[in-house]
C-alpha cells in the first residue's frame, strides 16, 4: 500500500495509480499540495509503488 | 514524465508554461524569471542595497535566498509582530535566524513592535477597538516600519516576496469591487513618491504560488508552514482557490489576467492616473501623511 500524509491526516491508496489520482482519492485538490517523496519533491505523473510514504505540501502556507 | 532540458525525472510540470524541469533546471529557472523580472520593471540595480522583507514564510525566504545567489547585495528585515502572545513571531524569527545563519550569517535586522512600540499588533488593534481589523492594522504597522528602515539604513528599495498569486487575488477583488484607485496602483514597482516612503518592488510577480513553494522544497529552505493564525479565513485565501479552480481549467488563465491586465495599465487603456493627494510630514515621524497632524501609525499609538 501507499501512504499519504497530510498535515495530521493519513490515507492509504493502491500502488500503481499517479500521484495525480492518489491526491484526488483523498479529496484534496492536486494544486493545492506538492508531493513529496524521500524528501524529494515528485511530479504529479509519477505512479506510486508499494510501500511509498507521499508527504503532501500544502501550497499555500505561513509567512 | 521527463526534463524538458535533460531528461531527467521531472519534479514540477508548469502546465501554464508546457514545461516540465527537474530539480537542476527548476532552480535555474527559477533565477531567471526573477532576475528578468527584475529587470522588465526596472526595480534595482546590481549594485544597489536591497531591504528583503522577511517573514520566516517560504516566498520572502525563497526571494532572499534567489536575491543572495543572483549576486545582489540583499538585506533582511523582520519585524517582529506578536502574534499568538509571540509564540508564532518567535517560530518564525526562528526560521529567519537559521536562514541567515546557513547562509555565513548574510546581514538582517529585527524590528520587535512590542519592544519598540509598547503593545504588539494585536494588543493595539484592541485598545484602539480595531480588534477585528487586525490585518489592517498589521499592515499598517509593517509599513511605517519597512519606510523607516529603509530610509535610515539607505535601501534603494523593499523588496517583498508577493507572488502571482498574491497578485491576482488582490486584482480580482479590486476588479470585482471595481476599486479604480487600488487598481491604478497595483504593480510589480510602487515608486517612492516621497524621500520617506521606500520603493516597493516584487520580484517573485512571475511566479505561481506553487513555484515559489516548490523552490523552498528543492532548495531545502526550512520555512513556517503554518497559517498566520489571524489571516484563517481571510478572503484573498477564498480568491485563490478560486483562481485555481480557474487555472485548472484553463492553465495559464491566472498568468493571462495578470499580464493582460498590466499590459492594459500601461497602455492607459484603463485607468488615468489618480489625482495626486498633496501630501504632509507627519510632526513625529517625518513619513508623509495625506492630512495634516500625525500619521496614521503615530495616532494608533496615542491613547
Amino acid at each position: 500500500m501507499v501512504k499519504l500524509v497530510y498535515r495530521q491526516q493519513e490515507w492509504e491508496v493502491k500502488p500503481g495509480m499517479t500521484v495525480r489520482d492518489a491526491i484526488l482519492k483523498t479529496g484534496l485538490k492536486p494544486y493545492a499540495v506538492l508531493p513529496v517523496r524521500d524528501g524529494k519533491l515528485i511530479n504529479e505523473e509519477t505512479i506510486l509503488r508499494d510501500g511509498d510514504e507521499i508527504k503532501l505540501v500544502a501550497v499555500v502556507s505561513g509567512g | 514524465m521527463k526534463c524538458r532540458k535533460c531528461g531527467r525525472p521531472a519534479v514540477i510540470n508548469m502546465r501554464q508554461h508546457k514545461l516540465a524541469l527537474c530539480e537542476e533546471h527548476f532552480l535555474e529557472w527559477v533565477l531567471e524569471q526573477t532576475r528578468r523580472a527584475i529587470d522588465r520593471y526596472h526595480m534595482f540595480a546590481p549594485d544597489d542595497k536591497v531591504l528583503v522583507a522577511v517573514s520566516g514564510g517560504k516566498d520572502s525566504l525563497s526571494l532572499w535566498d534567489v536575491l543572495l545567489r543572483l549576486g545582489y547585495r540583499a538585506e533582511g528585515l523582520y519585524i517582529k509582530l506578536g502574534v499568538e502572545e509571540g509564540a508564532y513571531s518567535d517560530k518564525s524569527l526562528g526560521y529567519v535566524e537559521r536562514f541567515a545563519a546557513e547562509r555565513g550569517g548574510v546581514h538582517f535586522q529585527v524590528v520587535d513592535v512590542k519592544v519598540t512600540y509598547g503593545m504588539s499588533v494585536l494588543e493595539v488593534a484592541r485598545a484602539r477597538h480595531r480588534g477585528h481589523k487586525a490585518c489592517s492594522v498589521c499592515g499598517l504597522i509593517k509599513r511605517h516600519i519597512m519606510n523607516r528602515v529603509a530610509y535610515e539604513g539607505g535601501y534603494s528599495c523593499i523588496a517583498t516576496g508577493h507572488n502571482l498569486d498574491d497578485e491576482v487575488a488582490v486584482l480580482m477583488q479590486n476588479t470585482l469591487r471595481w476599486q479604480v484607485g487600488y487598481l491604478a496602483r497595483q504593480s510589480p514597482v510602487l515608486p517612492a513618491t516621497h524621500p520617506r516612503l521606500a520603493r516597493k518592488v516584487k520580484p517573485f510577480v512571475h511566479l505561481y504560488e506553487r513555484e515559489t513553494a516548490a523552490y523552498a522544497l528543492v532548495r531545502g529552505i526550512d520555512y513556517i508552514y503554518d497559517e498566520c493564525p489571524y489571516a484563517v479565513g481571510a478572503t484573498t485565501l477564498f480568491y485563490k482557490d478560486l483562481l485555481n479552480q480557474l487555472e485548472e481549467r484553463s492553465p495559464g488563465a491566472k498568468l493571462s489576467f495578470y499580464l493582460s491586465f498590466l499590459r492594459a495599465r500601461e497602455q492607459g487603456l484603463t485607468f488615468t492616473e489618480q489625482t495626486r493627494l498633496e501630501l504632509h510630514d507627519c510632526p513625529r515621524c517625518g513619513q508623509p501623511t495625506t492630512a495634516p497632524g500625525l500619521c496614521a501609525f503615530c495616532r494608533l499609538w496615542e491613547n
